[in-house]
């Protein structure tokens, strides 16, 4: 499904992704965990071909085909999606006509039928009915007055209703109070599918008890320095870091 | 050296001058309007056309942008009348009253003057003016009269036709007035009109000026709009036409007091368009929206100029720009709130903001704060940008493609002005107006 290969990087100039390699197959849920400032979310940004993001070197593949040539708009179509760590406020743009024109244009793109109004609001009722989202908040602006978490709620119904075959999930947890931690992880779990892969950035093995991982990376200094299963997880939460700082600054 | 210069004039201005001197004993009116019209072509031959040297022009350089004078239009022909039955269209399916006017006269066969509810009273300026109409001899020129201004002086002296509008007191116009003002001549020509419009006490009504034009008009078009006691009027200018029109025009208005008056001017087209609003509050606790949003491409010029004259306590206005520029236009917004020594408890906020969409556009904006109370709330802002590249890629991370980004973005930003507009489908025909040039854009 996923494939990233010595994926080097540049933000503004400064080399942030140094040789990144990484696998992720068809119906896999991988972690990547890591200090702050070590490049994750330069690689969710990279992957989803964010301005001022250059890559330098390297190629990623989905499902075999390089993306770094397509523009944004075309990798979501092709089934990448980003759920961000920051969602952005758009005044004046209504979260209903932002899921529509979203969905309509990705359908659009894959040579499918525009969704009817009623098909539209009954996907959307039902998807935010899940993640306990009011439908009158979708009528406000885009993350308008929304709070933290309703923010990272509000990525997730995205997610179910774009229904993407790669998702990359950037410090969902970060902002949940522990029931929406729930509501949210459950949103994602419903969506795990063997056709479906994804990438999940967390600091904290809290989020990896609900979204419980197949593979667990540690991403330092812009590059993957330990690959294991889930138990690496509840590992780094008691040594931390310090060892694979080292390992990276020797390593590059 | 001023007067030396002054005394060099313009081939535009020698031949407006020559219009009047040859026309004016074709022009309506009786012997006030005439002595009206004298005192206008003495002020006009003093002032001449703006400069920028002018301060209030200083943006805006008529006298450089309009080196010819176009002949003065005449009557239209069939044919012209024939071309202005689809003008007025940017109101989409709205329900108005349509009084028209082709080249600046009135056409009683494209207008809709029947069943007046009670209380509404309409006529042509040309009619009102050659019977001496008392409505017109009370106010014409007498409203908000801006001083050293060439643009209306020359309105004043070569005016010929307009609307002339009373709503009696108390009465409320349930169907808007639609006014469609389409020059449509086949040669370029000069257009002079002058509406007044005249809302008594307590009186409701809903007003829309609508200007289309065809090719190289020169359009000077005035409004006198006096707004009563407890009335509340809504007035939404809608300017369009070819990238050579030059299409100048000014609203003069006063308001009394408690009343709410919402002002709106959306431009959409015209080569070099200037917008000028005088508006004094004249009584108490009124509440006043004087709002607009202007998209421009090629090689536009469109320039938003308000006075707003608290005189009176207690009032409120917000003012709220928007102007969307492309390709190589230039968008001028100037805003200056006086507010006098015994209007305590003003209450006034201006907002304009630009959003450039090439590096070729410009946009200028001038906020002026001029305050002589001590117990008021007066503010300013003005933005000017390029669209907000993150919220692109936020947009496009969802699969909508780059142009459909930045028409939504385009779209937001103007959404928030024509908010201010209360008829719900005239604020969606305006949209509509929007997303339409957001696609002839390449949208
Ligand atoms: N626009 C920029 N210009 C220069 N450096 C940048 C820019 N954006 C990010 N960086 C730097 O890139 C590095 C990686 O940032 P990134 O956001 O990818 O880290 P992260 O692993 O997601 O951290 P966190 O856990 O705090 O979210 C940081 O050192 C950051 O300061
Ligand atoms: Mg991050």
């Amino acid at each position: 499904m996923l494939e990233v290969k010595n994926l080097h990087a540049t933000v503004d100039g400064k080399q942030i992704l140094n040789g990144l390699d990484l696998v992720v197959d068809k119906g896999e849920v991988h972690a990547i965990m890591g200090p702050n400032g070590s490049g994750k979310s330069t690689l969710a940004y990279v992957m989803a071909g964010k301005p001022g993001y250059e890559v330098t070197q390297g190629q990623i593949l989905l499902d075999g085909e390089d993306i770094l040539a397509m523009h944004s708009d075309e990798r979501a179509a092709k089934g990448l999606f980003l759920a961000f760590q920051y969602p952005l406020e758009i005044p004046g743009v209504a979260t209903m006509t932002f899921l529509r024109t979203a969905l309509n244009a990705q359908r659009k793109k894959r040579g499918e039928a525009e969704l009817s109004t009623p098909e539209f609001l009954k996907l959307v009722r039902d998807a935010a009915g899940k993640l306990e989202i009011d439908m009158e908040m979708l009528r406000r602006g885009v993350n308008v007055g929304f709070s933290g978490g309703e923010k990272k709620r509000n990525e997730i119904l995205q997610m179910a209703l774009l229904q993407p075959r790669l998702c990359v999930l950037d410090e969902t947890d970060s902002g949940l109070d522990i029931d929406a931690l729930k509501i949210v992880s459950d949103g994602v779990n419903r969506l795990r599918s063997p056709d479906r892969s994804m990438l999940v950035i967390t600091h904290y093995q809290r989020l990896l008890d609900h979204i419980v991982p197949d593979v667990v990376h540690v991403l330092s200094a812009g590059r993957i320095v330990k690959t294991g299963g889930k138990e690496l997880a509840l590992e780094l939460e008691a040594s931390g870091y310090a060892q694979f700082q080292g390992e990276a600054a020797h390593a590059s | 050296m001023n007067a030396e210069i002054r005394n060099i004039k313009t081939n535009a201005e020698l031949a407006l001058a020559e219009a009047y001197s040859a026309g004016k004993t074709r022009l309506p009116g009786g012997r006030n309007v005439v002595a009206l019209r004298e005192e206008a072509a003495a002020r006009f031959d003093a002032l001449g056309l703006p400069h920028r040297r002018v301060e209030e022009w200083k943006y805006t350089d008529l006298r450089a942008l309009m080196r010819e004078a176009r002949p003065i239009a005449g009557a239209p022909d069939a044919a012209g009348i024939a071309r202005a039955k689809d003008a007025g269209k940017r109101i989409g399916d709205m329900d108005a009253r349509r009084i028209v006017f082709v080249d600046g006269t009135f056409v009683a066969e494209l207008s809709d003057l029947a069943d007046l509810s009670p209380g509404l009273t309409i006529r042509s300026m040309a009619q009102a003016l050659a019977a001496c109409d008392p409505l017109v001899e009370a106010h014409l020129g007498k409203v908000v009269p801006p001083e050293r201004e060439g643009v209306v002086a020359l309105n004043t002296a070569l005016m010929r036709d307009g609307a002339v509008v009373h709503v009696a007191k108390g009465a409320t116009v349930e169907r808007p007035i639609h006014l469609v003002f389409a020059t449509t001549g086949q040669t370029p020509a000069s257009v002079f009109t002058r509406s007044l419009v005249v809302i008594e006490a307590g009186a409701r009504v809903m007003l829309v000026e609508s200007h289309d034009a065809s090719a190289g008009h020169q359009v000077n078009t005035a409004l006198e709009l006096v707004v009563g006691d407890k009335a509340h009027v809504d007035h939404i200018k809608i300017t369009g036409g070819p990238s050579d029109l030059v299409h100048v025009s000014s609203l003069m208005a006063s308001v009394g007091a408690h009343a709410r008056f919402n002002d709106f001017a959306f431009n959409i087209g015209g080569g070099v368009v200037r917008n000028q609003t005088f508006v004094r509050f004249d009584g108490e606790g009124t509440l006043a929206g004087l709002r607009g949003a202007s998209l421009l491409n090629g090689k536009q010029h469109v320039d938003s100029t308000l006075v707003v004259d608290h005189q009176a306590p207690g009032c409120q206005s917000r003012e709220v720009f928007a102007t969307v520029l492309d390709g190589e236009s230039r968008g001028v917004f100037q805003g200056k709130i006086v507010v006098r020594p015994h209007a305590q408890q003003t209450d006034a906020r201006m907002m304009t903001r630009a959003l450039l969409l090439s590096d070729e556009a410009e946009a200028d904006s001038k906020p002026e704060l001029e305050i002589f109370a001590d117990d008021v709330q007066c503010g300013h802002g003005a933005t000017s940008g390029a669209l907000d590249e993150d919220l692109k890629f936020y947009l496009m991370a969802r699969g909508i493609p780059e142009t459909d980004a930045e028409a939504l973005l385009v779209q937001a930003f103007v959404g928030e002005a024509i908010e201010g507009i209360e008829h719900a489908g005239l604020r969606d025909a305006l949209m509509e107006q929007v997303v339409a040039w957001l696609w002839a854009r390449g949208g």
